[in-house]
């Protein structure tokens, strides 16, 4: 029994040997991204089996190599007091800029660049960092709502041919749109959406549901499902994972995606996608940090900086002629001729706006306190890079409002 | 001696007396063998020498002092929990309600800090707040407890259903403090002011906690093994009747129990919230609830055993996270490698309590003679 023992401990004690050794070696190969290369660290809610994120991590992956930085990534970080741990053990490892991907982040990263002042943490995402006055705290984001404005185009286009084709379910067409929850980020999302597709067809209506969660399969299929059986014509969504595609491709309806392009897992319905590209603003904040610059405290990428994209348009469901026209829009949005929230082209309760105030400074009044419409359009990521824009418009039709 | 019965080749019996050193031998000796297997599962599936992937584990515990402080973090909510369950289970009362218990602890303690924040002081909020939590966790625990005492209703599946209940409850208090609104999170809670946030004690953030899991731990050793109470309940365990016959009032017993280790998952709920992480969301409690059982059962119900079956779990889930990170592998494949080792380490337990008999051949059997 004693010889048995004494092997065991041995073998341990070889074991833990090996496996220090095993983790010198591997510090050594991870100092190999050069001389005084800076180590920037991201953290994601999820990891790559989420559409939302794994655009994050391309883009983060993207921008490391071109600079020559050494990633470190953190993924699955719960927004609890985990992203604050997750974040100072970054700092401990030496990162010197520190992004982080989910809106419900942004307060422990807060906590964290109020304790550690040399180094850089952008919430992407975030609202806070107008407010905050922490020197060392950002937040970025980008005009998606132009992407999606131009996604609804595609999406406008197909419902007009299915409307020619005399191929509606009713005699109006209409769409459904699975959200996550019912703040700014996403009603802003869904409004352009449905304005891009309403400039091609007019009487187009929407019926919104949300499933008051980021990622949420079974939830997202189920929302896409109960969309496609009252009636909707297209659907599209604003939720991370594959469920609302693969109801769409299960179903034979037309999906308008987000975060990427489904085409592989729906090739029969996926139309386009927008998506925010991330490597521009990770670019550049590298580069800032580099350089020992200071960089934006918000920052809102455009389709001028490359930072909303279309992915690529299938061919073999979008309508005829849709390449062309979203080069015209893209070619309206960017030489400022045409305006997403262009406030002639809808009403809120049968009015339309000639002035709206915005909760802009997310501090704890919440107080819609800043003017945000002017020149006939509402300034949307202007004054701060978060989506402001939480107006109901009319035409689009709130299912269950419980998120 | 003429064999006319055939012998089976593997039969089993149950060990009679086996010294701490034998058992510990197995232990340890599973263990090991549980990371052979992982090393080779690692090696084969992702091409990595899996010593680099041992050690990297090793780092996400034990690689800086604040990955330290983490797991001690970690590891005494997850050991709270467990204590916490623990006199239940010895009196064969399947409490499988942690989680609801500390969830009705984390909603009372985010309802004194949001409605009353700024209106007491802070001192006397963390108070409120502290009263609050382990009276909410303690009726969470009586609601079930009771009707086993009164209606011998089945508590497994009672306690289990009000975790839900603790959860939806909690859901839809987050939507309706949710900021902003329609985000579902409600952020932290007095971000500004810190009203109600326990003080940090020793300039570390998480020493406090650490510190009353501690206390609690031996004190509910000293319960359980010196009290008459701790007794109580065990013969309540062992048999009813037998308990009733001796003048035990098993309903009592039942209820004040449970009261227990609902106040104990009330304190966790409230450490939670004032303690660490300054917000409510759904999935704070994070399973601990089940997996406390496991921490519990694995340590045979010694609240002192659980500090090494709690760590052992807590030291996995770290890994498990440092090797998603380190080797950009899916935080799937850290789960995989502590399913192994838990396989081995449960497994283990058989081979203390069982010992297997192989038939031997005849031919050494001649020799033997």
């Amino acid at each position: 029994m004693k010889k048995f023992l004494a092997l065991l401990l041995s073998l341990t004690m070889v074991m833990v040997m090996l496996a220090s050794c095993g983790g010198g070696s591997n510090e050594g190969s991870g100092e190999g991204g050069g001389e005084g290369a800076i180590k920037v660290g991201l953290i994601t809610l999820h990891d790559e089996n989420s559409t939302y994120d794994l655009n994050f991590l391309n883009g983060f992956q993207e921008a490391c190599e071109k600079t020559g930085v050494e990633p470190i990534i953190k993924k699955n970080v719960p927004e609890g007091q985990e992203c604050y741990d997750e974040a100072m053990d970054l700092v401990d490892q030496g990162c010197k800029l520190i992004f982080s991907d989910s809106f419900g982040h942004q307060d422990f990263m807060l906590q964290a660049a109020k304790e550690a002042s040399d180094v850089q943490f952008v919430s992407c995402t975030g609202d806070k960092a107008l407010v905050a006055g922490v020197d060392n705290y950002h937040n970025a984001f980008a005009s998606i709502y132009e992407g999606r404005y131009l996604a609804g185009v595609a999406a406008g286009m197909k419902l007009k041919e299915l409307q020619d084709a005399g191929k509606l379910k009713g005699d109006k067409p209409k769409m459904g749109y699975v959200g996550a929850f019912t703040y700014a980020e996403v009603v802003s999302g869904y409004t352009s959406f449905y304005l891009g597709a309403k400039s091609i067809v007019p009487d187009v209506t929407m019926d919104v549901t949300f499933t008051g969660s980021w990622y949420d399969e079974t939830a997202e299929k189920e929302g896409a499902n109960k969309l496609i059986q009252g009636g909707c014509d297209l659907i599209s969504q604003h939720a991370d994972s594959m469920g609302a595609p693969t109801a769409c491709e299960e179903a034979g309806i037309p999906d308008v995606s987000y975060n990427g392009s489904t085409k592989s897992a729906a090739p029969n319905t996926y139309i386009i996608s927008s998506r925010i590209n991330w490597a521009p603003f990770y670019e550049y904040a590298i580069t800032a940090v580099q350089n020992g610059e200071s960089f934006d405290t918000n920052w809102t990428g455009t389709i001028d900086t490359d930072s909303v994209q279309l992915t690529e348009l299938n061919e073999d469901v979008a309508a005829e002629g849709t390449a062309d026209k979203l080069e015209e829009v893209k070619a309206g949005l960017k030489d400022g001729s045409i305006h997403v929230f262009d406030t002639s082209t809808f009403t809120v309760k049968g009015e339309k706006l000639d002035s709206y105030k915005a909760d802009v400074e997310a501090d704890e009044k919440y107080e819609h306190e800043t003017e945000v419409i002017s020149d006939g359009y509402f300034h949307e990521s202007e004054y701060r890079s978060a989506p402001y824009f939480d107006l109901q418009i009319d035409g689009i039709n709130l299912l269950d409002t419980a998120f | 001696m003429d064999k006319s019965v055939k012998e089976p080749l593997i039969h089993i019996t149950k060990r009679k007396m086996i010294s701490k050193k034998q058992e510990w031998a197995i232990r340890l000796g599973s263990i090991l063998l549980a990371l052979i297997v992982c090393a080779i599962i690692t090696t084969i599936t992702t091409h990595l020498n899996p010593f680099s992937v041992y050690a990297s584990m090793w780092e996400g515990s034990f690689g800086s002092e604040r990955k330290i402080w983490s797991l001690l973090k970690e590891l005494s909510i997850l050991l709270m929990i467990s204590v916490a369950l623990t006199p239940a289970f010895k009196m064969r009362f399947w409490n499988l309600g942690g989680g609801g218990q500390t969830m009705a602890g984390v909603l009372a303690t985010t309802t004194c800090m949001i409605t009353l924040g700024g209106k007491v002081p802070s001192g006397v909020l963390i108070i409120i707040s502290l009263i609050a939590a382990l009276a909410a966790g303690a009726f969470w625990a009586f609601i079930p407890a009771f009707c086993r005492a009164k209606w011998n209703t089945n508590e497994t599946l009672f306690t289990l259903m009000m975790n839900y209940v603790a959860t939806q409850i909690v859901a839809y208090f987050i939507i309706i403090w949710e900021s902003p609104k329609g985000s579902g999170k409600i952020g932290v809670i007095n971000s500004s002011s810190q009203a109600g946030w326990l003080p940090v004690i020793g300039g570390k953030q998480y020493l406090l906690v650490v510190l009353i899991a501690v206390i609690v731990t031996v004190a509910m050793f000293i319960y359980l093994k010196y009290t008459k109470q701790g007794y109580e309940l065990s013969v309540v365990g062992e048999s009813e009747n037998t308990a009733r016959y001796v003048g035990i009032n098993v309903g009592k017993v039942i209820i004040r129990t449970l009261i227990i280790c609902g106040v104990i998952c009330g304190l966790t709920g409230w450490l939670l919230v004032a303690g660490t992480d300054h917000t409510m969301t759904t999935t704070i409690e994070a399973g601990r609830g089940f997996l406390g059982v496991m921490v519990a059962w694995l340590a045979h119900f010694n609240p002192l055993g659980m500090i090494l079956s709690g760590l052992l779990l807590v030291f996995m889930s770290r890994g498990a996270g440092e090797i998603s990170t380190a080797f950009g592998l899916n935080k799937s494949f850290g789960d995989i490698l502590t399913g192994v080792i838990l396989f081995f380490v449960i497994g283990s337990e058989f081979f203390i309590n069982y010992q297997i008999h192989f038939r031997k051949s005849h031919r050494k059997e001649a020799a033997d003679v």
